[in-house]
């Protein structure tokens, strides 16, 4: 029963999509506050480096350093973010332009690369990592074994922040505000919201999201450092808000999906299921289907009942507004 | 407005600090004087990938050493074949390197080579050959095959998982020497491959062991660069055969052994060639008897018993009375494809495109 295909599919969709719905919760909630933040893929690097190396430095058990890592991995992340806050809140620079450059600067190429080579976190095994906490009996029941019990405890931590997310945005005041501000930031400045306040807020916490995401690959999944762990993954979180209409619930519909998609073309070959070329409808298929919905989105109609923030990418300047 | 150029200007602030930052991670060994020789390596992968560039890289490293101040190297990491290798080599011979490694499959192309005819190259692993142009590798099957002995003895079951990168006649070939050998130590041992298409992809290198071990393999071996799939291994508690490096160190528990490169001594060799002139195109094909590979040191899991085994197939291969790619050879719908008494020349290495009998798994990837 659990080695059947679907599975299969969907207990690896969980864990290669749990760093994917990390960084989309992030970037979601960024652009809810109507902030655009193209550097995830560059905070997620600075998050992965960053919570690797705490992970190898600090001498503690095993839980101990591995939620320290997280933190720190979330911190560094987070301060990237604060560099894009700035950038965009309060220079007003282009979001699009700003975020890009993020990436470039924190990315595989630049700072996350140069602090892992220079920290010597390559070619070097992690001290500790996630894995399952439950019995391997509770591993082995039927379906709920291994889409539920056989999961790291990163992959609750992200269920957790799904639900709080959703209740935040719908249910609580601040989240109500925050939708106001990424929607009419003029109407919310009227009714006395900061918006700079909710905007600096959101996409810092939003960085923070997108280094845990990082941290679940070189504490997770792989589990050790080189550079450019990511993959891309950055890029696909963002699409994924999109996918999603920027409601945290599909976010995990979303990235499970393409977790899935991931572990299709290994799982066909182990199971000698030959559907012609496999890997190359499975690896282009995030982007092709990353294209048909930005050609999507741009359509300005289809933006408005997708559910698009729609102040989303403007600086706000009172005296223009 | 003069906020926006406030933005501007910090954007850019921000880009030139990352173009400082990436010249500093990536150019060790910095520039002086123009009279030394320069030489640089292009790898496909990180330099400290735990596999393949990383044994490159400590080639480089070794030549750095024995050549002091009379030699300046240097290497450019993360390359992709096609544009971006024609870039790196412009930028590179700008600078003034007289001597190229490429160090990865399809690196060099006629065009790159006529390009810089004072320029010599040097291609790992390919067949292409010009007046500027070398091609070196070498008998890397060898090892592998008695590897793959290592993998058979240790299994327990009838299924060997092998995770191999892209369907090339190199990989097609290691993956056939594997199966070859682990039906020495166990015979009517299935080899199942997953391809990755990738040479170093660390999450899908975990996620095809993963695959592989759910379907039914109870020992892992690998023909890609990352040592994701060690981890994984050790994770589940199977015995793994490595590749490239020594990465014993990330599943010291299931660690069994593995075919390693010695770069150093060929590029020692070339180089100094280079420097005083007697450089001349050639074909290098290294093996167990030259140091060029060899098999990495056993893990615990290894048998006294297996290690003699081994140890003797070893001998046989140096001394030529055994060849591991020698007739009668079947491929995997039984069709006999090396008769009896003859042996498979490099050239045919080079061009193989089946799968021996007991792979599971297509040589088209």
């Amino acid at each position: 029963m659990n080695n059947t295909l679907l599975v299969t599919l969907i207990a690896s969709g969980v864990a290669y999509g749990t760093p994917l719905l990390f960084a989309s919760l992030g970037e979601l909630l960024a652009e809810r506050s109507g902030v655009l933040n193209l550097g995830v893929e560059g905070m997620m690097l600075v998050g992965a480096v960053m919570g690797f190396w705490t992970e190898q430095r600090v001498h503690a058990g095993p839980v101990v350093s591995l939620i320290v890592a997280v933190f720190v991995a979330a911190f560094s992340a987070a301060c990237m973010a604060a560099i894009h806050a700035f950038l965009v809140i309060t220079l007003r620079a282009s979001q699009i332009v700003s975020g890009l450059a993020l990436t470039i600067f924190a990315g595989a190429a630049g700072l996350s690369s140069y602090l892992g080579n220079d920290l010597n976190l390559a070619d070097v095994p992690a001290s500790h990592t996630f894995h399952a906490v439950f019995p391997s009996g509770m591993q082995n029941w039927p379906i709920v074994g291994p889409l539920v019990f056989g999961q790291t405890p990163l992959v609750y931590a992200s269920w957790v922040c799904v639900a709080a997310i959703a209740y935040y945005l719908t249910r609580t005041r601040p989240g109500l505000n925050v939708r106001a501000v990424g929607e009419s930031p003029a109407a919310a400045d009227a009714m006395g919201i900061s918006v700079t306040r909710y905007r600096y807020a959101h996409t810092i916490a939003g960085g923070a999201f997108a280094g845990v995401a990082g941290a679940t690959f070189t504490l997770a999944i792989t589990p050790q450092w080189v550079s450019g762990i990511t993959g891309g993954a950055g890029w696909i979180a963002i699409a994924l808000v999109i996918f999603a209409f920027w409601r945290p619930e599909l976010c995990l519909v979303g990235a499970y999906f393409f977790g899935a998609l991931q572990a299709l073309a290994p799982e066909l070959q182990a199971r000698n299921i030959s559907l012609g070329p496999t890997e190359l409808w499975t690896n282009a298929m995030p982007y092709a289907a990353t294209i048909v919905v930005l050609v999507l989105v741009s359509w300005r109609g289809a933006r408005r009942r997708l559910g698009a923030p729609a102040a989303l990418g403007v600086a706000y300047v009172r005296e223009e507004a | 407005m003069t906020q926006r150029k406030l933005a501007l200007a910090a954007v850019l602030l921000v880009i030139s600090a990352a173009s400082v930052v990436l010249a500093l991670g990536t150019s060790p060994g910095a520039a002086k004087s123009s009279s030394v020789f320069k030489a640089a390596w292009i790898y496909v992968g990180p330099h400290n990938d735990g596999g393949w560039s990383q044994a490159h890289e400590a080639g480089r490293q070794y030549v750095q050493k024995m050549l002091g101040s009379k030699v300046q190297t240097t290497y450019k990491e993360n390359i992709a074949v096609g544009a971006q290798f024609s870039q790196t080599v412009a930028s590179l011979v700008a600078q003034g390197y007289k001597l190229i490694f490429a160090t990865s499959y399809g690196y060099i192309t006629p065009a790159i080579a006529a390009k810089y005819p004072d320029v010599d190259f040097e291609q790992a692993t390919g067949t292409y050959q010009a007046k500027n142009v070398s091609e070196y590798f070498g008998a890397a099957e060898d090892t592998v095959f008695l590897s793959g002995m290592a993998a058979g003895a240790a299994a327990k079951c009838n299924t060997i998982g092998f995770v191999v990168a892209y369907p090339i006649p190199e990989v097609i070939r290691h993956a056939n020497a594997f199966a070859l050998g682990a039906q020495v130590t166990h015979p009517g041992v299935a080899v199942k491959l997953v391809w990755t298409n990738s040479w170093f992809d660390p999450a899908k290198e975990k996620k095809a062991a993963q695959s592989l071990h759910a379907a039914g393999a109870c020992v892992l071996g690998q023909n890609v660069d990352s040592p994701a799939t060690g981890q994984y291994a050790q994770s589940v508690h199977v015995p793994w055969v490595g590749y490239d490096s020594d990465s014993s160190k990330f599943a010291p528990k299931s660690w069994l052994t593995g075919s390693v490169y010695n770069w150093g001594p060929y590029y020692l060799k070339r180089v100094k060639a280079a420097m005083n002139g007697t450089w001349k195109s050639g074909f290098y094909y290294g093996s167990i008897n030259d140091g060029f590979t060899k098999l990495a040191p056993y893990g615990p899991g290894v048998s006294a018993a297996t290690k003699a085994t081994i140890a003797s197939k070893e001998k046989a291969i140096e001394n030529g009375s055994f060849y591991e790619f020698a007739g009668p050879l079947y491929d995997q719908s039984g069709k006999l494809r090396v008769p009896k008494g003859k042996k498979m020349t490099v050239n045919q290495l080079y061009a193989m495109s089946w799968l021996v009998k007991g792979v599971i798994g297509s040589p088209k990837g």
